[in-house]
């Protein structure tokens, strides 16, 4: 191999070569960690970035399991056992507001043009932002499980059920956080995101079987809870952790095979997010 | 020859593209365009620009807001694609290689384009690493470069709590990093205060002098008479002067004396007695009851004056000045001020 190497006459090609193939690759993931290396050193520096991943969903917690647990009723378990599924979910969703927000704020602030100035790899400013959210809604996780765990939440599944609740939960939050640098993207400033979240993700996740189970809603409601894709990754995440799923009377077939619905749309919104916000940044970044 | 020759390769397009690279690279190290304009709409930004730098030299964009100054180095940086024309940053396709020609420049934006949530040493890193330098490497180069812009002091502090002064000087270190062969700077020193700028200026002169190309866009004629080898003078997107400062001066003239009178019949008598020290003809504002002479060199304001006071005239107000951008457009142009004497 390396014989080969040698015997090569040294040509210019080889230098361009370095931006193709495995180095390309190799380059592109580095650039990434490097991106994501800024978002974690934005923490350091300002820790209080920290709160909506740790204390915002202990707070969660704390507050439904005591507030609401006396007077929400979930037949076949406790609400303390119902509620962590819901609470897990519907932070995961509001989390789409932090990679709106940061890059929103990276697009008014001039310092994208520096990157875009810079021979690393476009898309890595994007993938990178994910992983530092990913790393962020994993934290997240943790806390809120954790709080769970003192509160009297707890869990039967055996390791091939927590491996696929990762998998489930893997892939929600990243479906959000795609969904949430898309509107970083489309925004015009920072502060439009609070708004966009407030309007769509709030209504969506109340209006689903986070907080109290769907047969207490009033009959409309039921319907758009039952099948708001919602309600089924919530569903599927209480049954894989083995946690009571409040008995339906309008079933659909999304809520009554929630694991393999809840799967189907978080591929769906990612096959469709993903191309759309690289395109989107594209645009965006090229004129 | 060789312009008609590229221009027309260029429009008989791809089999002969090759040899329009060629011609590029070894023609030309430094930045090579040709007929490069840019469209927004219906509005040209650029039109025709014409560029020829050689290498380790700098050439001053002069031209006032929107005059397509920072479109022709956002086309050459690769942030933006031109509409019409080609251009060479280093002998390198900005169109067709960009990516090649990011390795090679560097840039500084018209704001300062840092992070302010991090600190400056932590950005210069970052540059660095992206940049593809081991995390060694970035941070030496980070703290030689702090060193050198006077930032050592700081280097551990939030941006966002630099003054504007500072945040310049970073956003130069950064556009530093990668040792870039040719550097563009968008209006390096507006916002600067006099010493600031004049720092600056001597560290632009050192990196030209280790054989840098410097692109730099500047509203201040004094600026780019002072560190441009070659100036451009752009008047919406057009092309309205090209040549050395001297050449420009000398079309211009690189002195003014502002002659405010109390009559009409004064001003134009008080051209008249200016005259034998006047390098172009004078301009007269009729509302401000003003003449504007440009001076040949070596004349002193003693003896407009005397000469003057010789007229009968009574200067209400004389003051002797270094010529504007204003004053370039008034003698390159005729757009904005259609009653002004214009010298072809």
């Amino acid at each position: 191999m390396t014989a080969i190497v040698t015997e090569m006459p040294p040509s210019p090609g080889a230098v361009i070569d370095l931006t193709r193939g495995p180095a390309r690759f190799r380059s592109f993931w580095s650039d990434s960690l490097v991106f994501a290396g800024r978002n974690l050193e934005h923490i350091r520096q300002i820790p209080e970035k920290l709160i909506d991943v740790t204390v915002q969903p202990l707070m969660f917690v704390l507050l439904f399991a005591y507030v609401f647990s006396g007077a929400i009723n979930v037949p076949g378990g406790s609400y303390r056992e119902y509620i962590i599924g819901g609470i897990l979910i519907q932070s995961m969703a509001f989390g789409m507001t932090g990679p709106a927000t940061t890059i929103a704020t990276d697009l008014t602030d001039g310092v994208i043009d520096r990157f875009r100035s810079l021979p690393s790899s476009r898309t890595a400013y994007l993938f990178g932002h994910y992983l530092s959210e990913l790393a962020g809604m994993a934290l997240a996780t943790v806390v809120l499980l954790g709080a769970g765990l003192i509160v009297g939440w707890r869990t039967d599944a055996d390791v091939l059920h927590l491996g696929m609740v990762s998998v489930l939960l893997l892939l929600f939050a990243s479906a959000m956080i795609w969904v949430g640098t898309l509107v970083g993207l489309m925004v015009r400033s920072p502060d439009a995101v609070m708004g966009i979240a407030f309007t769509v993700i709030f209504p969506l996740t109340f209006l689903s079987s986070a907080f109290v189970p769907i047969d207490s809603l009033p009959n409309v409601l039921q319907t758009v809870a039952s099948w708001n894709p919602v309600s089924v990754v919530i569903g599927a995440v209480r049954e894989l952790f083995g946690n009571p799923v409040a008995p339906l009377t309008k079933h659909t077939w999304p809520l009554d095979h929630p694991v393999a619905a809840a799967l189907m749309y978080c591929a769906a919104v990612l096959a469709v997010v993903v191309p759309l916000t690289l395109h989107r940044y594209r645009s965006r970044t090229t004129d | 020859m060789y312009d008609t020759l590229v221009r027309h390769t260029i429009d008989t397009q791809a089999a002969s593209l090759d040899v329009v690279e060629s011609l590029a690279s070894s023609a030309s190290e430094g930045v090579l365009a040709q007929g490069l304009g840019k469209r927004f709409g219906d509005l040209w930004a650029l039109r025709d620009l014409d560029l020829d730098v050689a290498p380790g030299t700098v050439l001053g964009l002069l031209g006032h807001n929107g005059a397509g100054k920072t479109t022709a180095i956002r086309i050459l940086t690769t942030l933006s694609t031109a509409t019409t024309g080609a251009a060479w940053v280093a002998g390198i396709d900005v169109a067709r290689d960009p990516v090649a020609v990011r390795r090679v420049i560097g840039v500084a934006a018209q704001e300062a384009t840092v992070d302010g949530l991090l600190t400056a040493r932590a950005n210069l890193v970052m540059v660095g690493r992206l940049h593809h330098l081991s995390t060694g490497a970035a941070r030496r180069r980070a703290d030689e470069l702090l060193e050198l812009l006077d930032l050592a002091d700081a280097s551990t502090r939030l941006v966002k709590t630099f003054s504007g002064g500072m945040r310049r000087r970073l956003d130069l270190a950064a556009t530093l990093v990668s040792r870039p062969r040719v550097l563009f700077l968008d209006e390096p020193t507006t916002g600067l205060d006099p010493r600031s700028r004049n720092d600056l200026w001597n560290t632009l002169q050192d990196l030209v002098r280790e054989g840098t190309t410097v692109i730099l866009t500047t509203q201040y004629l004094e600026e780019a008479d002072r560190l441009a080898d070659e100036i451009v003078v752009l008047d919406h997107g057009y092309t309205v002067a090209h040549g050395t400062p001297a050449e420009l001066k000398t079309r211009i003239g690189s002195e003014r004396i502002d002659i405010k009178v109390a009559s009409r019949t004064d001003m134009i008598a008080a051209g008249e007695a200016a005259e034998p020290f006047a390098s172009k003809p004078p301009t007269y504002d009729i509302e401000e009851l003003a003449v504007t002479v440009p001076v040949r060199e070596g004349v002193r304001l003693m003896d407009v004056m005397r000469a003057l006071d010789a007229a009968g005239i009574d200067a209400i107000d004389l003051n002797r000045r270094q010529s504007t951008l204003d004053d370039v457009f008034l003698t390159l142009t005729d757009r904005d001020n259609p009653s002004e004497e214009v010298i072809p």
